[in-house]
């Protein structure tokens, strides 16, 4: 059974430790502006929305990238860059219609969410359960992939 | 089935990854004419600064793709099509039938009617055996002229600079990328380059290429350039349709498609840069000639071919440009419509730009300078034609909100 990163906006205070947890592993700096989960703070609405990749199944970045960068690993169906092969066109990151793969300037490189492996840090660092990690398709998720269907060029058959 | 694929450039590829993934027995030919396994157009920059090789350059990175997947790779060019008897007529005088076929043979690039166009030393940077001379003729200190500003002169632009060369732009129009971004943006480009000691000529024509002896002496329609090494064309494109002339099939700019991405003769479809196909942002048909709209054709015209009807509801335009570190880009109706209201945030000092238009409260363009996160968000907005309710006047008065915007559409509880 294939996880997801599922996101409860409602339990989020907007700690960032996540923010910060991600960009240590990932980029080995405190910094989020290179994290790939991002807290949106709506301070009119006391509402905090951490948002990620949601590992579409159209995989938008996947599909325009001109090199073969980014693959979908078959068991987990993650989208995973490989930055031995990206070359920093940022294609995917205007093809994207969710805006979750971005360019580090830094390295050159595209980055995205890759679920660490299969032991997503954000999720550890969450102190209040906002971000779990589960085998279900679960709510807040589902809005996200609807809206996702509502983007999509055409119906997508699946293979 | 036989399925023929002329042209495997992107879409080519795309679509025969795609036919075999929805027909596991059918029989699939990609012809391409070039010397190299399919390659990709866009990474052609990034082998001329060494940050790849030949090989990085091509669309598939395993020797056996193709084979694997039982798609047979034919290196050779198409010189007509009959579409009465359903056969291909190749340059050495072979022939070859099909089902059904796409044609996806991309775009050439123009060469503007200028004396000494074909001199040794001038360029177009297109296919990777001009790259290879650009790579060779592009030396650290030589001088070399880029003839256009536009999109694709613009990637090439940043290319030559980290050579290191010496680089001078000349570009016809008033401003650099004129058919990517307004004019608030393309001289914010402008600037920046000049900041970074190239030589911009907006406003200018080359009228006359020569040989000196030491070189190539452009003629200009005001000013003077120093002797150039190397002058690379980059003055637009055109679908390659020239083939199929008396075949029937109707062509405008490209091959003119339906939203099955079919032709007007049946069993044969267009995907790419040859496409005429409709654009997202107008209605319209157009030839985009972008790398996420030939994917796209490839992948829905192999679907309708396949048997599986699926309709195309339109590509979006959209660019993405790095300009020796200033990222910029467009989407759709960049430049407005009618009836549609702009909001804009311009911060010339910082190189920072931000404009959006809607129509209703609906986002239909953007464009941007100096922004790299979250720039997808402006396509999903575009294309999912999302009624932004009270965030739109939130965003008249303050448009970087766009990314607050967008999740909190996302998330419906939000307003
Ligand atoms: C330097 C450069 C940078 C670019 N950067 C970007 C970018 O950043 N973003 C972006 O969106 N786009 C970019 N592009 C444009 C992008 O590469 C094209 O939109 C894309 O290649 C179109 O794909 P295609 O499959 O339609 O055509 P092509 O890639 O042109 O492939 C068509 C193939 O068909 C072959 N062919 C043509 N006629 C025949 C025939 N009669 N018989 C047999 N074979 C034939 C051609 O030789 C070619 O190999 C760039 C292009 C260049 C040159």
């Amino acid at each position: 059974m294939q996880k997801t990163l599922v996101i409860d906006p409602g339990k989020c205070t907007g700690c960032k430790q996540c923010e910060m947890a991600c960009s240590y592993v990932k980029e080995g700096t405190f910094n989020p502006s290179k994290s790939r989960i991002r807290v949106f703070d709506f301070h009119t609405e006391a509402r905090f929305v951490p948002y990620t990749c949601t590992q579409c199944d159209d995989a938008w970045c996947q599909q325009a990238c001109p090199v073969d960068a980014i693959t979908t690993d078959p068991v987990s169906g993650v989208k995973q860059v490989h930055d031995n092969l990206c070359v920093g066109c940022k294609v995917c990151t205007i093809a994207c219609p969710f805006g979750t793969i971005n360019y580090n300037v830094s390295t050159g490189k595209v980055i995205k969410c890759d679920h660490c492996g299969g032991d997503p840090e954000c999720v550890k660092a969450c102190p209040t359960q906002a971000i779990v990690y589960s085998d279900a398709e679960q709510a807040g998720f589902d809005k996200m992939r609807q809206w996702a269907a509502k983007t999509d060029n055409a119906p997508q058959t699946t293979a | 089935m036989n399925y023929v694929i002329i042209g495997a450039g992107p879409a080519g590829v795309v679509a025969a990854e795609t036919l075999r993934k929805h027909d596991a027995k059918g029989s699939i030919t990609l012809i391409g004419d070039e010397g190299e396994p399919p390659y990709s157009r866009m990474a052609l920059p990034y082998y001329l600064i060494d940050k790849i090789s030949e090989q990085g350059t091509y669309l598939r990175q395993t020797a056996d793709h193709y084979d694997n997947l039982k798609i047979k790779y034919r290196q050779a060019h198409v010189n007509s099509v009959d579409t009465k008897a359903k056969t291909l007529v190749f340059g050495d005088g072979k022939t070859l039938k099909y089902g059904k076929l796409l044609l996806a043979t991309g775009a050439h690039p123009i060469r503007p009617p200028v004396t000494g166009l074909d001199l040794p030393g001038v360029h177009t940077c297109w296919t990777l055996e001009d790259a290879r001379k650009i790579h060779q003729l592009a030396q650290s200190g030589a001088h070399v002229v880029l003839m256009g500003a536009g999109f694709i002169g613009s990637i090439v632009l940043e290319a030559l600079v980290m050579k290191g060369v010496s680089l001078s732009v000349v570009e016809m129009e008033d401003r650099m990328v004129p058919r990517m971004m307004d004019d608030i943006a393309g001289n914010m480009l402008k600037n920046w380059c000049k900041s970074k000691g190239v030589r911009v000529l907006t406003g200018t024509r080359i009228t006359e290429l020569s040989d000196t002896g030491k070189g190539l002496k452009v003629g200009l329609n005001k000013g003077k350039l120093p002797v150039a090494q190397l002058v690379v064309v980059a003055a637009g494109v055109q679908s390659n349709i020239g083939f199929l002339k008396g075949s029937g099939i109707k062509t405008d700019v490209g091959v003119l498609v339906d939203d099955r991405l079919q032709s007007n003769v049946e069993d044969v479809y267009a995907a790419g840069d040859v496409a005429q196909a409709k654009d997202l942002s107008t209605g319209e048909r157009n030839v985009l000639a972008i790398q996420p709209a030939a994917v796209e054709h490839g992948r829905l015209a192999a679907m309708n071919m396949a048997g599986l009807d699926t309709r195309h509801r339109g590509s979006l335009p959209m660019n993405i440009l790095d300009t020796l570190g200033l990222i910029s880009s467009s989407f759709g109706q960049w430049m407005g419509t009618k009836g549609s209201e702009t909001a804009k945030m311009v911060d010339k000092k910082n190189y920072r730009y931000l404009r959006l238009e809607f129509l209703g409260d609906r986002l239909i363009g953007a464009q941007s300078v100096g922004m790299s996160d979250h720039l997808g968000m402006l396509r999903g907005l575009i294309q999912s034609e999302t009624s932004l309710g009270p965030w739109k006047q939130t965003l008249m008065a303050s448009p970087s909100r766009i990314a607050e915007a967008y999740v909190a559409k996302m998330h419906g509880s939000l307003g």
